[in-house]
């Protein structure tokens, strides 16, 4: 049986779901991702870090067409930042390569996603946003008419 | 306060020169910015060469086949606004009284393709977050949804920026393009087309810096001053900011590094958005250019589109956007970028920028603004 292996550790636990690992700043308040000792937003060295919800909405998205330099995984893939109820915007992933099947404020969820296999016949996996359910053909909207309106 | 005023400018075209090194590029460039203002072996204390792909000692590379170092030369590194930093740190000398010439050049030769950066860490490139034009696509989206701008509108800056370009003989792109064929040219990151983003590309700029007399004190007619040359980076929280980051914060009110330098810029210079004639500003892509008329305040918050639709940033208009064809007509040369920028507004002030002169111009703004973040904004002011 294949070994699977994060691309990074310290970003997603391996649990079924995932969950992202970020941290808290008892000084501001703000939650951050990924975990950094220091807290981004206001400089203080009192954090802890914290497991942050599998669950948001869309905010943004978009697909990657042309494998971008570095990149070891397949295209398109889709890309984007979904909001979490921490107030965190997480830029990430997406595992819907289509733009036009996505919409604004559409529940996600985390996931692993399978990157590529690696040297040593591992599967090397990273996190990414799924929509909880796919709209129907006639809520399907493309980012242009989403933005038009 | 000791007024700086440019001496002198030279400008290697952009494009892509096979078999000319970043060296030859960067002595084209410097060398008629020093013969311009007059300036020989010795004329100038210092030298500040922008470039982010060069590499070790660039500026010294580009000095020594012209015969002259010895002067203190320093490469400066701030993404799309090195020029922008190397100006900062030039015109700052002066002012503070180090120096009374100061040579300010930036130098590129681009790899080709998606611009490979070392600010990626391995993982993020080998999962697919280095795709800088996905972030791109990612901020033009959240643009058009709260600005009411479409795609129509991005197509429509190539169309503008690329007939602009036509006049300009330094350009790497130099015909006109229809609003249709952009929007059929291959979608690389929805919502943005291949052609409504910039190609990295190879240049050189630089130009001559020279203690004046006091701003106030009238120069002489038809000197152009460096009124200001301002740097400035992000704020952290923003998620779409140049500054790439993983997370941000859902707080949508921090003003964006190009406002803070921008409002820096204007203070410096005693002056407001009312006040410019020229603008020539960051278009990587064609978003791009519509979020900087807000973010310099060139238009209000939401008033980008009609001021696109109005033609007042087309050459004729009342406050023309890059007359130069911009990075869409010029490409991205990053460390000549900005004072490419620079080259364009004093021609443009002095009246020396042929069939797309903006007529009677007197103070221009160039912006830059890129991986960092790093935002520069150049305030030019002819006396």
């Amino acid at each position: 049986m294949s070994s699977t292996v994060p691309v990074h550790p310290g970003l997603f636990t391996e649990d079924d779901p995932p969950r992202l690992l970020g941290g808290r700043c008892h000084a501001c308040g703000h939650h951050h991702f990924p975990r950094h000792d220091i807290c981004p937003y206001c400089a203080s060295a009192d954090t802890e870090g914290a497991e942050l919800s599998g669950v948001g909405r869309l905010w943004a998205w978009t697909a990657v067409t042309h494998p971008p330099p570095g990149y070891r995984g397949e295209t398109p893939y889709g890309f984007g930042v979904v909001e979490l109820p921490e107030g965190l915007r997480i830029v990430t992933r997406l595992t819907e390569p289509d733009p036009g099947r996505l919409r604004a404020d559409q529940p996600m969820h985390l996931v692993t996603d399978p990157l590529h296999t690696d040297e040593e016949g591992r599967r090397v996996v990273t996190y990414a946003f799924a929509p909880d359910e796919t709209p129907s053909p006639g809520e399907t909207l493309s980012p242009e008419e989403t933005v038009s309106r | 306060m000791t007024g700086v005023e440019i001496a002198g400018i030279g400008l290697h075209p952009f494009g892509r020169f096979d078999g000319v090194t970043l060296t030859d590029m960067g002595a084209s460039a410097v060398g008629h910015a020093l013969a311009e203002a007059g300036v020989g072996r010795g004329g100038f204390q210092a030298a500040f060469c922008g470039t982010a792909y060069g590499g070790v000692a660039t500026g010294h590379k580009v000095l020594g086949a012209l015969g002259m170092t010895g002067m203190p030369i320093v490469d400066v590194e701030a993404g799309c606004a090195s020029g922008a930093a190397a100006l900062m740190l030039g015109s700052a000398a002066i002012r503070g009284g180090q120096y009374d010439t100061v040579l300010v050049f930036g130098v590129e030769k681009m790899p080709r393709g998606i611009i490979r950066s070392s600010f990626f860490d391995p993982w993020q490139e080998e999962a697919g977050y280095a795709a800088t034009p996905a972030y791109f696509g990612l901020r033009a989206q959240r643009f058009m949804r709260t600005s009411g701008v479409t795609k129509d509108h991005l197509a429509a800056v190539v169309v503008k920026n690329r007939r602009h370009g036509v006049h300009n003989p330094d350009a790497m792109y130099r015909s006109e393009v229809a609003a249709d064929a952009v929007l059929a040219s291959r979608v690389v990151c929805e919502p943005l087309h291949l052609w409504m983003l910039c190609s990295p590309n190879e240049g050189a700029a630089a130009v001559v810096l020279r203690r004046g007399a006091p701003a106030a004190g009238g120069t002489g007619a038809g000197r152009v001053e460096l009124a200001a040359a301002v740097l400035r980076s992000h704020l952290p929280g923003a998620v779409l900011s140049e500054s790439t980051p993983m997370a941000g914060l859902t707080d949508d009110s921090l003003p964006t590094p190009t406002t803070l330098a921008a409002d820096d810029a204007y203070e410096v210079a005693g002056l407001g958005p009312r006040d410019l004639d020229v603008v020539e500003c960051q278009d990587t892509d064609a978003a791009r250019e519509l979020m900087s008329y807000e973010e310099l305040g060139l238009c209000p918050p939401g008033g980008a589109a009609e001021m696109l639709e109005a033609g007042v940033s087309s050459i004729g208009g009342r406050l023309p956007v890059n007359p130069s064809g911009g990075l869409l007509s010029k490409g991205e040369p990053l460390g000549a970028s900005a004072l490419g920028q620079v080259v364009e507004l004093v021609r443009q002030l002095r009246g020396e920028a042929g069939e797309r002169q903006v007529h009677g111009a007197r103070v221009g703004l160039a912006h830059t603004v890129g991986r960092g973040a790093n935002a520069g904004v150049v305030v030019l002011r002819r006396s």
